[in-house]
């Protein structure tokens, strides 16, 4: 990988960086009411209002509150005052972070365990029942809705046969079992639909390599099939499931907002959504930027490690 | 000079047929296809076939199972699932063609004018591209929720901008490849103007992958409108959407299961159907995945 497609790279991934920090900050000037009117309610008198506003700073030029906002989160974290509970906003969103990674990496563990072999007994004999199965299973899971598939292991492993519970959130300090309870649904739930899209890609990813005509030498000079597929299919096909895996943990920062919201996971998804509810747009705010700038670093280090794994690929 | 127009009309008017053709022919398509047209019919004429009032609510029946009278039962009001589904399928269908209608003619009308004029409005266009696309798609879809307020037509703009930037891409990579095509220097050549150029013959030759994107945004739309609903933003009470009438079963899990299974039964089904159709339009139209899956 050349220094100069690194540094190009990462200058574009800057000004993304700071369009997505445009676009945040603008969430409270486009909003048709004033959060200081939030934050005292309908019956505050205009000139309280004024005088609140003048407080919070919003009666100075929009650049200058950008910079300030901007200026304030990257030099002390400082993500505001949330406007219901009048905390600082950092607290909150520090504690949220890692229940939303926790949860997205290990829907990303479920999704594997399914994609894995599912493509590979596919790819091994395509046009098969077996392909054929594993073909109506991905286009099933890639179709069910991830809300109604959370109702539903809900409605069976809670309700129903009293396994596990159907909401919260236990972090790994409070001991294996429990967080294990917990994460359990939530987990099932967005990795069983992560699994059946990566399923799709796992499988032509294989193919892609076994119509190769190194394989084929590589079945003709009588390497046993077990040495073929572990060391000339698998190992070049691991460099486009890498990607994947790369570019379906960024699919599954999206898609674990739906399921926090179900499960009453806290993580950055619930977040955003009961401050959208409650009208805590600096909540909002800081849900948002701190999703899309993880979105945005885990695409990046996907592209970079792709380069990486693969030596015949090299950006100048 | 008749000639050279003649030989520009040739990509786009005998192939257009072979590929209908072959479309038809193809399982994919006329499985999905035949779904969608199925939900359609529904959609536009569940109004009519519903046994009752979606909204007629009868106390003396709430929380029925199925039964021949109401074959998905009945809610926490009394009202039939079933009447209440076919309803919602108009809503969950006028949403997601109405969306994707916007976000088509937007990221189309960018990408086509990205890929074919290039340079600084290329780039322009495709890094403000770039800072939407950096947003999880959920979370910028309830952000523009918080900014414009709920309902059902807010939503449609909200799931709207959320995949104009999809449309853009692949508007922009299928022009780029016919950009520079023997037909398109033809009629430069000729003189026409650059928005005639853009519309008679780049964008109708770079026409199959935006196809095959409509068809899985529209599978996106209907499942974004749910979510919404379900979340409380999108279509409110007592309108019957199926994500609307899944958030409402939730409550009702153990006493009610039908309340919540059949709304997402229909979510997926419609999924299933335009996830199904796009993937079998991508095969006849996309070379370049033809053969590939």
């Amino acid at each position: 990988m050349s220094l100069s497609y690194l540094l190009r790279r990462l200058g574009s991934v800057l000004l993304v960086l700071f369009g997505v920090s445009l676009v945040t900050f603008a969430i409270i000037p486009l909003l048709p009411g004033s959060p200081a009117r939030v934050t005292l309610g309908v019956q505050a008198t205009p000139a309280a209002v004024a005088t609140l506003e003048r407080q919070m700073g919003l009666d100075r030029p929009l650049p200058v509150q950008y910079v300030s906002w901007v200026g304030g989160i990257l030099t002390r974290g400082d993500f505001g005052t949330s406007l219901i509970s009048r905390q600082p906003i950092a607290g909150e969103v520090t504690r949220r972070v890692p229940a939303t990674l926790t949860l997205a990496l290990a829907a990303l563990l479920v999704g594997l365990a399914i994609a894995l072999p599912a493509g590979i007994l596919a790819a091994l004999k395509p046009g098969s029942p077996r392909d054929l199965g594993v073909s109506l299973f991905s286009q099933l899971g890639v179709s069910v809705p991830d809300f109604w598939m959370g109702i539903l292991l809900i409605l069976l492993f809670s309700e129903t046969l009293g396994w596990l519970p159907s909401s919260g959130y236990r972090p790994l300090s409070d001991g294996l079992a429990p967080f294990l309870q917990h994460i359990t649904l939530p987990a099932l739930t967005a990795g069983i639909i992560s699994g059946a899209i990566m399923t799709r890609f796992v499988r032509s990813a294989l193919l892609e390599v076994l119509n190769q005509d190194y394989v084929r030498t590589a079945h003709a000079k009588g390497l046993p099939r077990r040495k073929v597929m572990r060391k000339h299919v698998l190992r070049n096909a691991s460099i486009s499931i890498v990607t994947i895996v790369g570019l379906q943990m960024a699919t599954l920062l999206s898609a674990v907002v739906v399921v926090e919201i179900i499960f009453a996971w806290p993580g950055l998804g619930q977040l955003a959504l009961t401050a959208t509810l409650q009208r805590d747009y600096p909540a909002l705010q800081a849900a948002v930027l701190l999703s899309a700038v993880a979105f945005t670093v885990i695409n990046l280090l996907t592209d970079l490690s792709y380069t990486f794994l693969d030596p015949r690929v090299s950006y100048t | 000079m008749a000639a050279t127009a003649s030989h520009a009309e040739v990509p786009r008017s005998r192939p257009g047929l072979d590929l209908l053709r072959k479309a038809l022919r193809h399982g994919s398509v006329l499985f999905g296809g035949g779904l969608i047209l199925a939900l359609a019919l529904v959609a536009l004429f569940g109004a009519s076939l519903a046994p009752y009032d979606p909204m007629a609510m009868d106390f003396t029946a709430r929380f029925a199972p199925p039964s021949w009278a109401h074959p998905f039962g009945t809610d926490d009001f009394g009202r039939d699932v079933f009447s209440r589904v076919l309803y919602g399928a108009a809503v969950s269908f006028q949403v997601a063609f109405i969306a994707v209608g916007i976000s088509g003619l937007a990221g189309v009308a960018l990408g086509l004018t990205a890929g074919y004029r290039g340079g600084w409005i290329d780039e322009v266009i495709m890094r403000v591209m770039d800072v939407l696309f950096a947003f999880p798609a959920v979370l910028l879809a309830i952000t523009v929720m918080a900014i414009l307020g709920r309902g059902v037509e807010n939503a449609m703009i909200a799931i709207a901008i959320v995949y104009a930037p999809i449309f853009a891409r692949v508007t922009r990579g299928a022009v780029i490849s016919v950009r520079d095509r023997e037909f398109v220097t033809a009629a430069r050549a000729l003189g026409q103007s650059q928005l005639r150029i853009m519309l008679r013959h780049v964008l109708p030759n770079a026409l199959g992958p935006i196809i095959v994107q409509t068809s899985l945004s529209l599978a996106f739309a209907i499942l974004a409108e749910a979510a919404l609903s379900f979340f409380g933003l999108g279509t409110q009470p007592p309108d019957p959407s199926w994500g609307r009438m899944l958030s409402e079963g939730r409550g009702f899990l153990q006493q009610a299961p039908w309340m919540g299974i059949f709304p997402g039964l229909a979510i997926m089904v419609s999924v299933l159907g335009f996830n199904t159709l796009g993937d079998g339009l991508r095969d006849v139209l996309d070379p370049r995945f033809r053969g590939r899956h």
